[in-house]
């Protein structure tokens, strides 16, 4: 297995030992839904029926699973507009997932929030935004809140290597190690800003400029999403028992254009495919089902998995697709409380 | 019921709502120094603690996100800005949180914010500190923007503020924390959107926007003296929601309208009222609307220039004898209110 030479067997039998084999058929599951779910929207994406921009979540499926894996159910998360990941990771309603992007009743948030604001607050992911950064602060302020409330949960906020570049990053920073608030900061490093590189748009390093806010920083550019999760429960303990705010600085690579359904290698902006193999041998999908076989579970088993789960996304497009628009009243509903 | 100052009705109004609901949280840039946000937050932490009452790092935008956080989270933040003007280092907040994250979600998040600043002159404040945007800021769908003007406004409207499930942007005119009036004691509340007939009169009406109150009485008192004509002055209190019905009523009544807004004409909170007014007096208006406030200008420092960028009585004094066809009244040893000569209330 091709997988063999990049998963370190003594590191994955040690985690055996610790973690066990349904964490990592959950971690499976997670990934191949978002990557699943994302693949219909490539193939329906062309008949309009999805009139909304889609920033797809293909090559970061193992951050978002990992990291929501190792969250309570208490615990919130604040995203961006490649949000598609973390609402799948939260919610367990597909059906509401499918209506919003089609624009329908039965959307999330009845077809106004569409791809770039979707949420889900009732599973815990409470907001996203299309303007880089901004729910940073927002997630400083339900971090407050639950050290207010004297809740015992913490809130991660999950936002692209681009948000470090915006003022409000920093400003939040020192807010949160300042204050000593509960949160958690998933910087999701693809190392494009749209289509500009990181060494075009960045004087410092991310993990060191953060780490002198006194934050505890760490970073690594694996895609084997139980790694990932293990690192989470780390920071998450640390955050409770420390009170300092912790920063995961996690490197993926942006399979598709920024915006759309399409791959854009050929737009020459950042090279061709093959300049990222290594990526694609260690793509989420392939390692976390390699990783199942290794840990002795068959094909079949896995094979059930999976058809379960393209069931699910066949069945919910299909009700979204048939399902009402709202009705002209709603444009004026939910403006006030 | 007692005569308080405006400054100690803000004060008084924070204390009990954070007496009355352990949600309500102030913070900002000064709240806790010396001089307590003109006074109205002074003595807050000594009684509710650092948890309830904190300063920040100078960090508006941050600070401003934070709130919403907060208030979707359950609390009722009060941010408070020492000037309108840094408030605009927060407006993605406004703009693109604030105003849509209920839309956005649903219906399913509620945000209960109030963020009051202090607005308009000082004393050479020029460009930066002294502005007032309310117009700006009504622009936007999802957010509230109300402007009390006496001390019962400020505690009535500040109390329900602090109870609506909405943002809630409160601006205070620097020079109204001074005046006194009397306030109901206890539980006190002025809904949002209700405008107030700050002085009856059957002649033209003037629709007045926070210190802009004061210039209008004054002039409705000179232009009595000297022309024996009654000035109705209505004070909306709150720019959105506006309460359409009292301004209307009162047009149809006199079928004159001068708007004297507290902000610049272009684009503002005059032409919004002058458009309305416009529409459902078209039949009453005798005159066409006209319009006073800023000069088009950015507000600059020097006293003689200062005072042509701000509206004041004498303009509303003229604007009323243009539009009624009186002549000119002599205004030589007229006394007029300047940071010198402070009105001091009651209304």
């Amino acid at each position: 297995m091709f997988l063999k030479s990049i998963i370190n067997e003594d590191d994955c039998k040690k985690r055996t030992a610790m973690t066990n084999i349904e964490l990592n058929k959950e971690l499976y599951k997670k990934i191949y839904l978002m990557r699943k779910a994302e693949e219909k929207i490539q193939e329906v994406y062309y008949t309009d029926v999805m009139k909304t921009p889609v920033h797809l979540s293909l090559g970061e499926e193992a951050i978002v699973a990992g990291v929501c894996q190792a969250l309570s159910v208490d615990d919130q998360v604040y995203g961006t507009c490649r949000g598609h990941a973390l609402y799948l990771a939260r919610s367990k309603n597909l059906g509401a997932f499918y209506g919003e992007l089609c624009g329908k009743v039965t959307g999330v948030a009845k077809g106004k929030a569409g791809s770039m604001h979707i949420s889900c607050p009732e599973s815990g992911f409470v907001a996203s935004s299309a303007i880089v950064s901004s729910t940073i602060p927002v997630a400083l302020g339900a971090a407050f809140a639950a050290k207010y409330k004297k809740s015992n949960h913490i809130v991660a906020v999950f936002f692209g290597d681009g948000a470090t570049e915006e003022g409000v990053f920093w400003e939040t920073l020192n807010m949160a190690c300042l204050k000593k608030l509960p949160i958690l900061f998933v910087c999701e490093d693809n190392g494009m800003a749209i289509h500009a590189q990181i060494k075009d748009r960045q004087n410092y390093s991310i993990p060191e400029a953060t780490r002198s806010f006194g934050l505890s920083v760490h970073s690594d550019d694996t895609t084997d999403s139980e790694r990932i999760y293990s690192i989470t429960e780390q920071a998450v303990q640390d955050i409770k028992k420390t009170d300092v705010p912790h920063l995961l600085h996690l490197k993926y690579h942006r399979y598709l254009e920024h915006v759309g359904v399409n791959e854009d290698y050929s737009a020459g902006y950042r090279g061709q495919k093959d300049d990222y193999a290594d990526w694609y041998a260690r793509d989420p999908v392939l390692f976390q089902r390699e990783k199942l076989k290794l840990l002795g579970i068959i094909g079949d088993e896995i094979k059930l998995m999976e058809t379960e789960i393209d069931q699910a996304i066949n069945e919910s497009t299909k009700l979204a697709l048939d399902a009402p628009f709202p009705a002209d009243s709603e444009l004026f509903k939910d403006v006030y409380a | 019921m007692k005569t308080i100052t405006y400054r100690e009705a803000i004060n008084q109004t924070l204390v009990q709502e954070m007496e009355r609901d352990p949600a309500v949280f102030v913070y900002g840039l000064d709240v806790t120094d010396h001089k307590g946000i003109f006074g109205s937050t002074l003595g807050i932490e000594d009684k509710f603690g650092a948890e309830r009452c904190f300063i920040t790092p100078l960090s508006e935008d941050a600070m401003t996100g934070f709130a919403l956080g907060a208030a979707i989270n359950g609390l009722r933040p009060v941010h408070i800005h020492q000037r309108v003007d840094f408030m605009i280092l927060g407006m993605n907040q406004f703009s693109n949180m604030y105003s849509s994250c209920r839309y956005m979600s649903g219906g399913k998040l509620k945000a209960p914010i109030v963020v009051r600043a202090v607005i308009g002159r000082g004393w050479g404040q020029s460009c930066q500190h002294s502005k007032s945007m309310h117009s700006v800021f009504a622009h936007i769908p999802g957010l509230k923007v109300v402007l009390p003007t006496t001390p019962r406004d400020a505690k009535g409207l500040l109390t329900t503020a602090i109870r609506d499930d909405n943002p809630v942007i409160v601006l205070e005119h620097r020079w109204l924390y001074d005046i006194e009036g009397e306030v109901p004691e206890g539980d006190y509340v002025i809904p949002i959107g209700k405008a107030n007939i700050v002085r009856g009169g059957s002649e033209i009406t003037v629709i007045a926007t926070s210190w802009m109150n004061v210039e209008a009485l004054k002039a409705a008192e000179v232009v009595q003296r000297k022309h024996g004509v009654e000035v109705e002055i209505v004070d909306p209190r709150t720019v959105y929601p506006l309460d359409e019905e009292t301004i209307v009523a009162s047009v149809k009544k006199t079928g004159h309208c001068i708007v004297a807004d507290y902000d610049w004409v272009f684009c503002g909170f005059s032409a919004e009222i002058a458009a309305m007014v416009s529409e459902r007096c078209f039949k009453e208006l005798k005159t066409p609307v006209s319009r006073l406030g800023f000069a088009h200008t950015p507000c600059p420092t020097t006293r003689p220039l200062e005072n042509k960028f701000y509206p004041s009585a004498v303009e509303i004094i003229r604007m009323v004898e243009n539009k009624l066809g009186l002549e000119l009244a002599d205004l030589r040893g007229e006394e007029f209110y300047s940071y010198e000569n402070k009105f001091k209330g009651p209304f």
